[in-house]
């Protein structure tokens, strides 16, 4: 059976480059499609009837036809704006860290409907604004398990000895925690704290609602912070680009 | 489209192709101007000509507002009439063109060439906001006027800018957003008809 010409999806707006004159490729993250694009035409013009219906950062319903290369959009209905967000300096900037991680780590058209989940969970999360950073970091730990980079924190990953309570080493190239008699065969490896693992394991195994109940020091949320993005940066080869302006932000 | 290089091409091909590459002039387009200008009569071409290669050599940027412009400092900030104590933020040169056309706004510009765009890059020091800061140390502005687009990359910038002026002691307002003229309620937007409600007005 051929698809129909026309559907309908839900989407996050992941992305947006402009096209020609008036127009724009969006990239959407939908429940079922996954990460798919989309052409949006005359967007870009005052009287636009869509474009505020697909800025960035917003969840709407969307209206496609399909195209030879790219579905044009014919439609959009805003569900949730995000508009708290928005209104925030800080809680914009991680937001777009947010969505620049799913636009990173995911691949086109590969359905993962718990991740679009977990993206609209921290995209409601982030407008309450409360404990943002911990958000972010349980964000970052179930988007690494949901695309199958689950960072090993039970045992070390070289001896497969239970960790002890002492301060060890995460090593991003082999994406776990080794022991202090193992890690000296891993340059890459860098200290990890007994309480920075401790709160990254009780993050893998609790939901946002827990994560953003969860108070932690400054000096410990910089540590777990400096170690996340060091092995979001030996898994996408590259530096996330809305980290520095996140680091500007914070001064 | 003909890959030759350009200098072996015919002089109707050649205008053609270098009409193509400007935005929103397809092929047709192109080849429509190309016969026009052929046909037109003699200064014409000339004129045009000449248009396009001064608007390269005789044009730069204005030192304190970054405008482009013919003489440093601009017209609009040598223009003693206009009201010193008010400059207007705006992302692109074209956006004073469209404020000026108001005839409403006599204060000062500073444009900014560019947003705040994390996801590409793009920081407060991608942007000219050092400049608009130490153009504002001098203490003669009281109000800056917020003039980014719209949109979520304006949006942001203006949070941003709101965040480092306020300390100077300068009153920071945003162009008011909510319903552009000719439009039907029913399409708006909720981040749109939110901001109309907000910003109501007595009639």
């Amino acid at each position: 059976m051929s698809k129909p010409r026309n559907y309908q999806i839900e989407a996050i707006i992941i992305k947006k480059i402009k096209l020609g004159e008036a127009d724009r490729i969006l990239t959407f993250y939908t429940p079922n499609l996954g990460k798919i694009q989309g052409v949006a035409k005359g967007v870009r013009r005052p009287r636009s009837k869509m474009a505020g219906h697909l800025e960035l950062l917003t969840h709407s319903t969307v209206s496609l036809a399909r195209g030879r290369n790219l579905d044009t959009v014919t439609g959009s209905q805003t569900i949730d704006s995000f508009l708290p967000l928005k209104s925030d300096l800080e809680l914009t900037a991680y937001a777009l860290y947010a969505i620049e991680l799913i636009n990173q780590f995911t691949a086109d058209s590969v359905e993962n409907h718990p991740l679009f989940q977990l993206l609209l969970e921290t995209m409601h999360h982030l407008c309450r604004g409360s404990n943002s950073e911990v958000v972010l970091r349980s964000f970052e730990l179930h988007l690494l398990e949901l695309v199958g980079y689950r960072p090993q924190l039970g045992r070390c990953i070289s001896c497969r000895l239970p960790l002890q309570p002492v301060t060890s080493y995460f090593s991003p190239t082999a994406g776990g925690i080794l022991c202090p008699g193992c890690s000296n065969s891993q340059s890459s490896a860098r200290r990890i704290s007994v309480n920075a693992i401790k709160v990254f394991r009780w993050l893998q195994g609790s939901d946002l609602n827990a994560a953003e109940k969860l108070k932690i020091d400054q000096e410990l949320s910089r540590e777990l912070e400096g170690i996340m993005r060091g092995y979001l940066r030996y898994l996408l080869e590259r530096e996330v680009k809305s980290t520095a302006w996140l680091d500007m932000l914070k001064g | 489209m003909n890959q030759e290089p350009s200098s072996s091409l015919g002089a109707i091909a050649r205008l053609i192709q270098e009409l193509n590459k400007l935005p929103g002039i397809g092929l047709k387009s192109a080849q429509r101007l190309a016969y026009h200008i052929l046909r037109a009569p003699e200064e014409q071409p000339e004129l045009l000509a000449d248009a396009i290669l001064s608007v390269k050599k005789e044009t730069r940027l204005c030192s304190v507002c970054f405008n482009v412009t013919e003489a440093d400092p601009c017209r609009i900030c040598c223009n003693d009439r206009r009201d010193r104590t008010q400059v207007c933020i705006v992302e692109q040169p074209q956006d004073i063109l469209a404020l000026e056309h108001t005839g409403i706004y006599d204060g000062l510009y500073h444009v900014l060439h560019g947003a705040i765009s994390p996801t590409e890059g793009i920081g407060a020091n991608d942007i000219r906001i050092t400049e608009l800061l130490n153009r504002l140390q001098n203490g003669s502005v009281s109000e800056v006027i917020l003039a980014t687009n719209t949109n979520l990359e304006g949006e942001h910038t203006a949070l941003y800018l709101k965040k480092v002026i306020l300390p100077l002691g300068i009153r920071v307002t945003r162009l008011a957003r909510g319903l552009p003229f000719g439009t039907e309620l029913e399409y708006a937007d909720d981040v749109t008809l939110t901001r109309a409600i907000e910003g109501r007005q007595e009639l």
